[in-house]
């Protein structure tokens, strides 16, 4: 049944979000930006909402409720409509929290789940991305080779968000045990920060979203056993879990590309030129009814992807569409809306420029947040 | 719940209405080429169909709901031509529409199994609905509306079984003086004076109509309120919300053929030995494979502000915004669609001998009718700025 609406509790979950944001992230945003550091306290206090444990088993000290992807894609907007950059860092543990979840074995979600059930921030990090211009999920250069007991592994990966602080990362690395290619031969390995052989890097210094804590990592032969391998012998579901992260991703840039356009709106109406607002020129108007249309367009092809999500139906698709979608019309509506501000939008003192370089960093990341 | 799933409820009236599209689609190419005839009202093939109307008392509130299954079933159509159906619609004319959203319930029980069209456009207006020159004059002694103008533009305007009028009552209280009225046709002073040749949609006549001292009873006047609402008072909103469904339901035409288009030139590609897979970033696929995909998105981004308009409705919320959102985006999106699943086809895209060059023809009036692109973003801008008509021109 086709239907846009929330339920009651997913639109309280909504609203709460939104003020969160408005009134914690966005005042933080800028200093963060600008410092390349979080906020103190801040992975705390986000924390205390409880967003990544009060979807995992009572069984674990979590909450209990159903793992809603449509739920969490409603608060991502609502998060990085505030600040995206804040809104990956303080949710990342999902990524790792999540997928433990719903692919691990009964020993792998009792020894891990309970570190996310506690009071304080639990940092562990997803490392998905490899620093190559070709880099493509399908085609991991990061291997795992079987070894007695366990696999060996090797590669590269960059990106890894909360690297800096996480005591576990989850390394997704191409199976070389595995006969199939694509999907098939994709694996996700728990490996312990301490592990021999692993090397972090310091932060890496990007584009956008400056506050967002990311490094690289080095995995020269590190070996792991083969309890460490995520969901056993099964495996995981990768066509899930990458579906999950470009559904994350399609939210975040919608939430990114309304907070551009509500702030153009009212600064395209106070702006005077030749007598008139410049929102009352068809040249801007237009501009901000297309970020209108947009960004609908991107949500709702967001929330489709979610649907099939929480459905447990084929994802792949719809997730493709939404995160492809909404890279292309995040980054035109946050290229239009630092046109609207015309030199204003090139200072500094206005958040557009730093939406503007959030929406290029965040369109072309993955494996950087879950729903 | 947020829900994009369909029922089996859905999906069998969907398959149903596509295995009659496939039908009337084998003669979509006749009546595009012989434009002076008409589709007939029902196919030879109609007989052994049940018709869709079999299928919907099956239907349960869990299934998706009435305007957007509505919409699904326009694009399913469509999907087989603009034109030519299994059999001649009855009640789905841009007029029902306004019959549905702005008629008594008596006038919708009364006229609602006619097919009725719309006419607005004259040849010294468009967009602009408040320079309608079209007038109605009551005549107390008969109880009669008296009517003198010309319509221009009149979709369907031939085959219908009567037409829902724009017509002022004052033409100096601009767009509040203008009302909607039922004429039927065989009315005497009502005359259908030419039809039309067009870039697409051909089979669907376009009609210009006369009104010369067209006589029509009182209880015509559809909604039945003949005071003139005073300016600002909103009294034009309530003649512009049969926008609401129609923006949603021209979106919906477009989107069945680009759709068609879409699968057409997926099968050609797929023929040819293009890989159509679905790849995460852009190095696994061919540019090809990565154009189509984003139209494919594009085409899916589309249909959801359709399905979100006519859920509104549904919901009885209110969906003006949404409406217009539905329609720059559908019509935008199948001009995109259409040009590119001809530039993915190379030469044999332009053939006669495929249905994509016309499908290529017959969408561009998606972005033209029922309000043209510019007015939505018209309409949108103004609403996402509160700003009236004055301080957007």
């Amino acid at each position: 049944m086709i239907s846009f609406g929330p339920t009651e509790e997913q639109q309280v979950v909504r609203d709460a979000m939104r003020e969160f944001a408005e009134q914690v992230f966005r005042p933080a945003a800028r200093e963060a930006d600008e410092t390349s550091s979080l906020p103190d306290g801040l992975l705390d206090q986000v924390w205390e909402l409880g967003l990544t444990n009060t979807q995992l088993p009572e069984a674990f000290g979590g909450g209990g409720e159903v793992r809603s992807p449509i739920t969490n894609t409603l608060i991502l907007e609502e998060l990085a409509f505030g600040d995206p950059a804040l809104a990956i860092a303080t949710t990342h543990p999902s990524a790792f929290a999540f997928a433990v979840n719903d692919y691990g074995t009964d020993e792998q979600k009792e020894a891990y789940l309970p570190r996310f059930c506690g009071d304080k921030f639990a940092a562990a990090s997803l490392a998905l991305i490899e620093p190559s211009p070709t880099f493509d999920p399908l085609t991991l250069q990061t291997t795992a080779e079987p070894k007695d007991g366990g696999f060996v592994l090797s590669g590269r990966k960059r990106f890894v968000v909360l690297g800096d602080r996480a005591e576990h990362f989850l390394v997704l690395a191409r199976n070389a045990q595995s006969a199939e290619g694509g999907f098939g031969a994709i694996d996700a390995f728990i490996v312990p920060r301490d592990a021999s052989g692993l090397g972090v890097s310091e932060l890496e210094k990007n584009l956008g979203m400056k506050g967002l804590p990311t490094v690289g990592l080095e995995l020269e032969q590190v070996e792991v056993p083969d309890e460490s391998r995520l969901g056993g012998k099964a495996g995981i579901d990768a066509r899930r879990l990458l579906a999950s992260s470009r559904t994350a991703n399609a939210a975040l840039l919608t939430g990114l590309s309304r907070a551009v356009r509500e702030y153009a709106v009212p600064y395209a109406k106070d702006r005077h030129a030749f007598g008139e607002a410049i929102a009352q020129k068809q040249a801007i108007a237009f501009m901000l009814s297309n970020m209108q249309i947009e960004t609908h367009s991107m949500r709702w092809l967001t929330w489709k992807a979610a649907a099939l999500l929480e459905a447990l139906e084929e994802p792949t698709r719809a997730s493709i569409f939404a995160q492809d979608y909404a890279a292309e019309q995040g980054m035109k509506i946050a290229d239009d809306g630092l046109q609207v501000l015309g030199g204003h939008g090139f200072i500094r003192e206005h958040p557009v420029e730093m939406w503007y370089r959030a929406a290029r960093t965040l369109s072309v990341l993955e494996g950087i947040a879950a729903v | 719940m947020i829900d994009f799933t369909l029922t089996d409820n859905d999906h069998k009236i969907l398959d149903y209405v596509r295995s009659e599209a496939l039908v009337a689609r084998k003669y979509a190419r006749h009546y595009d080429e012989n434009e002076a005839e008409f589709p007939p009202e029902a196919l030879e093939e109609a007989k052994d169909f049940p018709g869709v109307w079999s299928l919907m008392g099956d239907r349960t509130a869990d299934d998706s709901g009435q305007s957007v299954i509505g919409m699904l079933i326009t694009m399913a159509e469509n999907w087989g031509d603009y034109s030519v159906r299994m059999r001649k619609g009855r009640g789905v004319g841009l007029g029902n529409a306004a019959l549905a959203a702005s008629g008594t319930e008596e006038q919708r029980t009364k006229w609602g199994g006619l097919l009725l069209s719309m006419a607005i456009t004259e040849p010294g207006c468009g967009s602009d609905p408040s320079m309608v020159q079209t007038t109605a004059v009551l005549d107390e002694a008969t109880d009669e509306w008296v009517l003198n103008g010309e319509k221009i533009f009149v979709t369907t305007g031939c085959r219908s079984d009567g037409v829902v009028l724009w017509a002022t009552l004052d033409r100096s209280a601009g767009r509040a003086g203008i009302k909607s009225f039922l004429v039927e046709k065989e009315t005497p002073g009502f005359d259908v004076s030419h039809k039309e040749k067009k870039l697409g949609i051909r089979a669907d006549d376009t009609a210009t109509y006369v009104f010369r001292d067209c006589r029509i009873p009182r209880a015509n006047l559809l909604g039945g309120k003949e005071e003139i609402p005073k300016a600002g008072s909103g009294g034009f909103r309530g003649v512009m919300k049969t926008f609401n469904m129609t923006r949603p339901l021209t979106a919906a035409f477009g989107l069945g053929m680009s759709q068609a288009a879409l699968d057409f030139a997926r099968e050609q590609l797929e023929g040819a030995g293009v890989e159509l897979g679905y790849g995460p970033t852009v190095h696994g696929l061919s540019a090809a494979a990565a154009k189509f995909q984003r139209r494919e998105a594009l085409q899916e981004a589309a249909v959801l502000t359709v399905c979100h308009a006519a859920y509104l409705s549904d919901q009885g919320e209110p969906n003006n915004l949404e409406a217009s959102i539905s329609k720059a985006k559908g019509g935008s999106a199948v001009r995109e669609i259409t040009q590119g699943c001809i530039e993915l086809m190379g030469p044999m895209g332009i053939s006669r001998e495929h249905l994509l060059e016309k499908w290529f023809r017959d969408v561009r009036i998606t972005d033209i009718y029922e309000g043209t692109g510019q007015i939505q973003n018209l309409i949108i801008a103004r609403t996402i700025l509160g700003y009236d008509r004055t301080q957007l021109k």
